[in-house]
C-alpha cells in the first residue's frame, strides 16, 4: 500500500477521488495527494482516528495547516508503546523515490488518550469533516464501543461498511437518517480499492465541494448503493 | 448488599449520582463493550467499566444498573456527571484496575 501503489490501483479502477486515512498518522496524504493529482484523482486528506473508547472516527481536514495541526495533536496523545513490526508490520514513510524518509516507533493501531468528543471538538476547530467509520461493524465502532449513537453527536456523515446492506441497516437504526451516510472500501491491500464507494454529485472535487455534497447544499448529493 | 456498604467496604470515591446510593446491587457485570453491556447486563447489576463517555449513563439507565464503577482513576467526562445527577445513578471510582476491584467485590457479595 505504497502511495504509487494506492494511486495506480485508483486510477485502474476509475476512481476520482479517494480518502487517505492511516490509522492515527497523516504523514502519507501529501505525497499520495500530489500523485494522485498527476493522474487526475482527487485526495481527501486525513486520518482514521481510535478514540480513547476504542472508535474508529474518520477526520478530514481541508489544507497543510489543519493536517499537521491534526498530526502534532494526534503524536502528542498516542501512547509511548512501541510498535512491534513482526505483528503490526513496518510504519514506514516514504518519499516519492520510495526511499523510507521516517519510520513511526510508537504502535499506531492503538487507542489515542481522547475521548470522541475531544476528537470531534478538535477536527471541527480545524474547519474538518468529523465522520464515524463502520458504524455498522462489531469491532471499534461507536455502535461496539458507546452503544449507541450519543444524542449530541455533531458529524457532518456517518460510514457504513460493505458487510452490510445499507436499507436493511436504516430501518434497523433509525436515528443514522438524522446524518449522510457515505460507504468506503477500507481498504487495507490494493485489491480492496474502490471495492465499495460513494458517489458525488458536485462542480469539481474539493473538499468544500465534497462538504456541500454531505450537506446537499447548492443541489450537490451524494449517493451510496 | 447496599451500595453504600460496598462504597466504604472498597473505598470507592463518590463522584455523581448521590441521589441514587441507598439503591441495593444485585451482583455486577464487567465490560467496557456498551453494546455487550445493553445486551447482558442484568437490572440491579453494579457495572465496573474503563469508559467515561455519557453513553455509560445512558446504557446503565437502559438497563436499570444500580451504579457504575470506574477503574483506575479515570476521570468522568462532564456530560456523564450531569446525566448521572439527572438519572440517579451513582457514578464511584476506584484507583484499582478492574481485575482487583471485581475480585474484591466479588468476595464482599459472597458474604451474603
Amino acid at each position: 500500500m505504497s502511495p504509487a501503489n494506492i494511486v495506480s490501483e485508483a486510477a485502474r479502477k476509475g476512481l476520482d477521488i479517494i480518502g487517505i486515512t492511516d490509522h492515527n498518522t497523516t504523514r502519507h496524504c501529501s505525497l499520495t495527494s500530489r500523485l494522485a493529482a498527476q493522474k487526475g484523482i482527487f485526495v481527501m486528506q486525513g486520518a482514521e482516528v481510535t478514540t480513547k473508547e476504542e472508535v474508529h472516527c474518520l477526520a478530514f481536514f481541508e489544507n497543510t495547516d489543519a493536517l499537521s495541526t491534526f498530526q502534532a495533536f494526534l503524536e502528542c496523545n498516542l501512547p509511548d508503546i512501541p510498535n512491534n513490526p513482526e505483528f503490526f508490520g513496518d510504519q514506514i514513510q516514504i518519499d516519492e523515490d520510495e526511499v523510507i524518509v521516517y519510520e513511526e516507533k510508537k504502535l499506531l493501531t492503538n487507542a489515542i488518550s481522547k475521548g470522541i468528543n475531544e476528537v470531534e471538538v478538535m477536527v471541527h476547530s480545524l474547519n474538518g469533516l468529523f465522520i464515524p467509520a463502520h458504524i455498522d461493524r462489531k469491532k471499534n465502532s461507536i455502535y461496539s464501543q458507546l452503544g449507541f449513537l450519543p444524542v449530541d453527536l455533531k458529524a457532518e456523515a456517518l460510514e457504513i461498511s460493505m458487510v452490510s446492506a445499507v436499507e436493511q441497516f436504516r430501518q434497523e437504526h433509525p436515528e443514522i437518517n438524522r446524518y449522510p451516510l457515505i460507504r468506503c472500501s477500507d481498504a487495507h491491500f490494493p485489491d480492496n480499492i474502490g471495492v465499495a464507494f460513494t458517489e458525488y454529485y458536485i462542480e469539481t472535487a474539493s473538499f468544500q465541494e465534497i462538504k456541500m455534497a454531505l450537506g446537499k447544499v447548492n443541489g450537490r448529493k451524494i449517493v451510496i448503493r | 448488599m447496599k451500595i453504600t456498604e460496598i462504597i466504604t467496604a472498597l473505598d470507592l470515591k463518590v463522584i455523581s449520582g448521590q441521589t441514587g446510593l441507598s439503591k441495593d446491587i444485585a451482583g455486577g457485570y464487567v465490560s467496557d463493550l456498551l453494546s455487550d453491556v445493553i445486551g447482558n447486563a442484568k437490572e440491579g447489576q453494579v457495572w465496573i467499566t474503563l469508559q467515561t463517555h455519557q453513553n455509560v449513563i445512558a446504557v446503565a439507565s437502559l438497563k436499570d444498573l444500580s451504579a457504575v464503577i470506574i477503574v483506575r482513576g479515570n476521570k468522568p467526562e462532564a456530560d456523564t456527571i450531569v446525566k448521572s445527577n439527572l438519572e440517579n445513578i451513582p457514578v464511584l471510582s476506584t484507583e484499582m484496575d478492574t481485575f482487583n476491584i471485581v475480585g474484591r467485590l466479588f468476595e464482599l457479595l459472597k458474604k451474603e
